[in-house]
């Protein structure tokens, strides 16, 4: 069987809604990983364990974070 | 600090209008943090570097708290207003992030989309009454302070009707060498709108922010009064000056100008370029440090303001290569424009779609788009707290 190899290593993705001061930032970068609570803004986490092809965006949002509230945590491929 | 004078802030910009100061952009190539001199002679240190401003403004250690000592007022109208009633913007955590939360559901992305059709109709709307039958106008005045000033008046639920008084309020409290009384009394006719208005709220409730805060039950009017205050100036003069800066920064770039016009769908990716290399928050961002922290090597002491110099970081080489040139399809990504850390621009989607859409619709139905003066005759707002033109005569 031909398995494909992953780009990187996936991510374990950790949110934080506690620090999480509703700026969207990772919605705009990755919004097939994260949302946005309706009524508080706070950070939803749709796939903690995103795609390898997303690593980018995910690391994106990461950074882009302005409240610290998201924490990536080296995966191994599932 | 017993070596070389420092340099005034706000330092005078030079040649070209769109560029930082000068001095400031000497300073950011020489050290990550230097020392500059209030209006009244207060020291402040000043970040000018891109990693050195985003690691502060996330960095708990720095408040945004004008009540504590230390904190550093960019202008007597400033201090006088940092004095008083303040929103969420002068405020730390936790009591920061509770106000903050009662908004943040209004400003989602999602929620911001599904404005797109009311803030296209609202564009649409002074486009024609800007150009018909006409071949001139002041860009400023009939397009880019009317559509956010209409659009943070729908979401608030403040009667547009009362534009000229609240834009006239708005400018004095963002004037830095307004005279102290005239800011006295701009915040106090303000503040005693606002408070009128949401007492208004709790008998006759409609469904917008102002009513809904009121509903709540929570806060105490004049909390809910100083967040419309707060709303109701960013929401407005921000994104007017930018759509105005915009324009003229693109009818100085025809390069960048046809770039943008022969690929309409690149117009997000242009209004971040736009921000960054504008960067209207002229004055930059203030904190006060709570402790002793190392910021770029340099010791800033418990008690001591910081000023983080915005509009150099985000020209600034180490993280924008050649950042001094307007490059429509650059990576902008990191750009400081909406600020960074908890206090990051509530309303940034909003901005983002009034900016999108102000462009799209001027470019799309203006082809022959140019300025009707000489630019050496466009004057620049040079003593406001947010940076721009005062107005944009333009013809098409």
């Amino acid at each position: 069987m031909n398995v494909p190899v992953p780009e990187r290593n996936p991510v374990i993705v950790h949110v934080d809604p506690d620090r999480c001061c509703g700026a969207g930032q990772c919605v705009l970068a990755a919004p097939e990983v994260f949302d946005q609570h309706e009524e508080d803004g706070t950070v939803l986490l749709l796939d903690p364990r995103p795609p390898a092809a997303l690593a980018r965006e995910v690391a994106d949002a990461a950074t882009a974070c302005p409240g610290g509230a998201i924490r990536l945590e080296e995966g191994t491929p599932r | 600090m017993a070596t070389a004078a420092t340099t005034a802030h706000p330092a005078p910009r030079g040649t070209c209008p769109f560029a930082p100061p000068p001095a400031y952009q000497q300073a950011r190539r020489d050290t990550p943090v230097t020392r500059v001199t209030l209006w009244d002679g207060t020291p402040c240190w000043l970040v000018t570097r891109h990693q050195e401003a985003r690691a502060l403004l996330a960095d708990p250690r720095f408040s945004a708290d004008a009540a504590r000592p230390g904190f550093p007022f960019l202008s007597a109208a400033a201090r006088h207003i940092g004095a008083g009633k303040t929103s969420f913007i002068r405020m730390d955590d936790p009591e920061h992030g509770r106000l903050r939360r009662m908004l943040t559901g209004d400003f989602t992305i999602r929620r911001t989309a599904a404005l797109r059709p009311a803030v296209q109709q609202a564009a649409d709307d002074l486009f024609d009454a800007m150009t018909t039958g006409r071949a001139t106008a002041d860009l400023v005045a009939e397009f880019a302070l009317p559509l956010p000033s209409l659009v943070i008046c729908l979401l608030l639920g403040v009667p547009y009707q009362d534009h000229e008084f609240f834009q006239r309020c708005s400018r004095t409290l963002l004037r830095r060498d307004s005279p102290i009384a005239e800011v006295v009394a701009a915040q106090d006719e303000l503040t005693a709108y606002l408070d009128a208005l949401t007492e208004r709220k709790r008998t006759e409730p409609d469904d917008a922010i102002l009513s809904r805060l009121a509903a709540r039950g929570e806060l105490p009017t004049e909390d809910i009064g100083a967040m419309g205050r707060l709303l109701l100036i960013a929401g407005h003069e921000t994104t007017a000056n930018m759509t105005a800066l915009s324009v003229l920064a693109l009818l100085r770039h025809p390069e960048q100008l046809a770039h943008l016009r022969a690929h309409p769908e690149a117009t997000p990716a242009a209004v971040e370029e736009l921000l960054r290399w504008l960067s209207i928050v002229q004055t930059g961002v203030t904190r006060v440090a709570t402790e002793d922290a190392e910021i770029g090597g340099v010791l800033i002491r418990a008690g001591e303001g910081v000023i983080c110099q915005i509009n150099t970081a985000n020209r600034d080489e180490r993280r924008y290569p050649d950042g001094d040139a307007l490059d429509l399809t650059r990576d902008t990504r990191q750009h400081l424009a909406f600020g960074f850390g908890v206090h990051q621009c509530l309303g940034q989607p909003l901005a983002r779609l009034e900016l999108e859409i102000a462009l799209d619709t001027l470019l799309r139905r203006l082809p022959g788009l140019r300025l009707a003066v000489p630019f050496e005759e466009v004057r620049f707002r040079h003593e406001m707290t947010v940076y721009g033109v005062e107005s944009l005569p333009v013809a098409w």
